[in-house]
């Protein structure tokens, strides 16, 4: 085994890159549980972003409008989702099943046509001789847009929830819904608003998946990347920094494990596709099940019902 | 004259009830006005309505000669209508400063709103700390951040609903004390509260309802809670009387147990002892998450403790099941009435038959007998006067009093041995409450032992034979109530809270 061939610039520099997907997911879905709504849907959210930023992005010759697609795409399914669940009071684990299912089979036939297309490059940002410099140059300055926007994104996540009025309105709706409600919080408006960015934000994560990270269409591209954003959020307490630290968590040890599979490591190839999965849940089941209150990031109100009464 | 607030002629309907029928009453500036009824008589529908959440069918509101018509509390608090809720409307999970700054319409910067509170709460003496997580705090500090909330607005009326029901005798002195001061400013205050030794003490003048309609108008002081009491009913009824007799053996040993604190906010149980004897009841005073629900579990079965032991009649229970502990004649009414005590979605045989099955042999072989069961629970409904249409009646679609007749009901008709009971009459009207502590004295004087946990010290006094105070997981010495003054009972359930009281709050509060 020739660990030597294992480049740890090249290897961090493409873990970001690895974890980026999961991190759009879970940061979205992080912000839908905040306000009390339990989607578990992201897993068909983020597929049809993946289908249809793909195909957005092969019709139009455009990336970035691949990007929009998604994210619309994304947003237009977590919708139905808010319909049902907001205002026709659906169960929300069944109707967020039912939107894995439903997303994962929509993908199939709307890709069925795609497959095998590779879709226009992603530009990459031009920091001119910046990015030339040893190490930080291939540390900071060498990556897509969506890296930067991710990077702004997990700022303005928990500049909002922490310190603006809305997004304390958001996580009291979240942790007392009755409450929130009898001060005259508009509980249905907010989580509506919350589910459209958590689809959105899952969409995005999935065009990063089928136009950045490899770029082609598949069948199930996702591969449960969704489920493991799902458990993310949980494990990092809801705390969005702790999102990203997961997301790196998972994505580089997806990528080891990939490199050791390739230098040849004489461990069986099952166990390492397994790690990254069991990995992330084990560190960060330590992480959340350390500390005095440490459970209580759980919004109190999350996937409970509400009826306006009175 | 315009009055400074009046209501006039409001009227509400539910689907199959009327609310509120054309209640009218008024109020004075620096007014504190009582607003008493029993449960279901319409009074939140009727603070509801003031406050914006609900909106009436007729009738007109004028707040300081402008027609008042909220659309939603928050024009309602715009308009210097402030509300502290019996449920508290927290976030438990956020800081003082974040919940009081959601309830405020147009809230300041969050270092400026941490110094209003500090200056607020150090004015009316009611000291918090902005930062402190709501979820940290005691129930009495909680009600503090309402009040602290409603007060940052500048209220022209305050409406307060069942404040005092979880508070300390010192606690309520301080808040008296609050109130006291805001009216002589110029609030005025609608207070709700079923204690009406209290309203006689605080309150200016009181209306009452009944069946949404208002019954009378009376000014309290002149009247004794009795004549308030039957006002409130329609009917005289009669106190509860304590029989006299004599203790037999014990039934029930608490030997020094103590249980390590569970994985939310539990409070450790140290070393808790006490003893129970046949026709004995056993009052343990208070203050909620004091270690009650913890005490209670271990009891039933649901926790199994650390160390220490339990005895009913001499026999040790170890680790012995919740079926079991029933089957020896250990019966438990938890303090939940949905969820824990019944279960709302299924109807009242049901219910009987979960915890009445072994006692009453209402299942042979596994198989359940439904006819044994109905008449088990018509026989509750009968013999405790459980208002409901039927035995097949959801345990969800009764009121509050009556489903916890009908709980306490069910423990007491399978003849205990020992009956424990957690909070027997929170949230229950007067009446009931009454036929509830009745029950429980007749219980123990035909041979049961009896331990109530209660945070009502009134009902305690009026009911037990000695009363013990959990304190922060550790029980005190049981002692004969007649050998306790309120105070000590007081000083013993956590006292003031770490509230300094100036000279003169503590004049006021005596």
């Amino acid at each position: 085994m020739d660990l030597s061939s294992i480049n740890p610039l090249l290897l961090i520099a493409t873990m970001i890159a690895a974890s980026m997907p999961i991190f759009f997911a879970a940061i979205g879905e992080l912000v839908a549980e905040k306000s009390g709504v339990l989607n578990l849907g992201v897993e068909g959210m983020m597929i049809i972003g993946a289908v249809c930023g793909f195909v957005a992005a092969v019709e139009t010759g455009s990336p970035i409008a691949g990007v929009f697609a998604a994210m619309l795409a994304g947003a237009a399914l977590s919708l139905l989702f808010g319909l049902l669940t907001q205002l026709l009071h659906a169960n929300q684990v069944a109707t967020g099943l039912a939107l894995t299912l439903f997303g994962l089979g929509l993908s199939a036939l709307i890709g069925q046509s795609y497959a095998g297309i590779k879709p226009p490059s992603f530009p990459q940002i031009g920091f001119g001789t910046l990015s030339e410099l040893p190490v930080i140059g291939a540390l900071l300055f060498g990556y897509d847009a969506l890296v930067y926007a991710s990077a702004v994104l997990v700022v303005a996540v928990w500049w909002f929830l922490g310190r603006s009025r809305g997004g304390l309105a958001l996580r009291a709706v979240g942790e007392n819904q009755d409450a929130a409600h009898a001060l005259g919080y508009r509980v249905v408006a907010i989580r509506m608003g919350a589910i459209v960015f958590g689809g959105a934000c899952a969409g995005v994560g999935g065009a990063y998946l089928s136009l950045l990270r490899v770029p082609q269409w598949t069948e199930g591209a996702t591969a449960g990347a969704g489920w493991i954003a799902l458990a993310l959020v949980v494990f990092s307490s809801w705390k969005p920094f702790r999102v990203v630290l997961g997301a790196f968590l998972f994505g580089g040890v997806t990528l080891l494990q990939l490199n050791l599979q390739a230098v040849g490591a004489e461990i069986n190839p099952v166990y390492l596709s397994m790690a990254p999965y069991l990995v992330t849940i084990v560190a960060l089941a330590a992480i959340s099940g350390t500390g005095r209150g440490a459970h209580l990031g759980a919004p109190g109100s999350l996937g409970k019902p509400f009826h306006a009464s009175g | 004259m315009t009055e400074f607030f009046e209501v006039g002629e409001l009227s509400k309907a539910y689907p199959g009830v009327q609310a509120n029928d054309r209640v009218s009453f008024s109020m004075d500036a620096g007014e504190i006005h009582a607003l008493l009824g029993e449960n279901g008589s319409g009074k939140s529908t009727l603070v509801k309505m003031i406050y914006g959440i609900v909106r009436p069918d007729s009738g007109r509101m004028t707040l300081l000669g402008q027609p008042h018509a909220p659309a939603n509390p928050s024009v309602a608090r715009s308009r210097g209508i402030a509300m502290v809720f019996q449920h508290f409307s927290l976030f438990n999970a956020l800081t003082v400063a974040e919940n009081i700054a959601l309830g405020m319409h147009r809230p300041p910067r969050a270092r400026r709103l941490d110094d209003q509170i500090r200056a607020t709460g150090s004015n009316y003496g009611l000291p918090l700390n902005p930062n402190a997580r709501v979820g940290d705090l005691s129930v009495g500090e909680r009600q503090r951040v309402e009040i602290i909330r409603c007060l940052l607005q500048d209220p022209k009326l305050l409406i307060m609903d069942e404040p005092t029901s979880v508070l300390t005798p010192q606690e309520t002195g301080i808040l008296f004390a609050t109130l006291r001061k805001l009216a002589s400013e110029g609030t005025a205050i609608l207070y709700i509260s079923h204690k009406l030794e209290e309203i006689r003490d605080l309150c200016n003048n009181a209306t009452i309802l009944r069946a949404g309609r208002v019954v009378a108008t009376c000014s309290p002081q002149e009247k004794s809670a009795r004549e308030l009491a039957e006002m409130m009913v329609g009917s005289s009824f009669s106190a509860p009387e304590r029989p006299n007799s004599a203790f037999g053996e014990p039934l029930l040993e608490v030997r020094g147990i103590s249980l390590r604190p569970g994985p939310t906010f539990g409070t450790p149980l140290k070393e808790v002892s006490f003893t129970v004897k046949r026709g004995e009841i056993l009052g343990i005073a208070g203050i909620a998450g004091n270690g009650q629900d913890e005490l209670v579990s271990t009891l039933s079965g649901e926790a199994s403790v650390d160390s220490g032991d339990i005895l009913v009649s001499g026999a040790s229970l170890g680790r012995t099941s919740l079926e079991s502990r029933r089957r020896l004649g250990l019966l438990v009414a938890p303090e939940e009435r949905i969820g824990h005590a019944a279960a709302a979605e299924m109807n009242l045989v049901e219910n009987a038959f979960l915890t009445g099955a072994d006692r009453m042999e209402l299942a042979r072989f596994g198989i359940a007998n439904w006819r044994k069961a109905r008449k088990f629970a018509e026989a509750i409904i009968e013999k405790f006067d459980v208002r409901t249409t039927g035995a097949a009646s959801y345990a969800g679609s009764l009121s509050g009093g009556n489903l916890q007749k009908f709980v306490i009901g069910r423990e007491i008709l399978q003849d205990p041995l020992v009956l424990v009971v957690n909070q027997p009459t929170w949230g229950v009207d007067a009446a009931a409450a009454a036929a509830i502590r009745q029950a429980l004295l007749d219980l123990a004087a035909s041979g049961s032992a009896v331990v109530a946990v209660s945070q009502d010290l009134d009902e305690l006094i009026e009911i037990s034979s000695s009363i013990a105070v959990l304190n922060n997981g550790s029980l005190s010495q049981p002692r004969p109530v007649a050998n306790y003054t309120r105070d000590e009972l007081g000083i013993l359930m956590g006292g003031t809270h770490d509230i300094r009281l100036t000279a003169e709050e503590s004049n006021d509060s005596a």
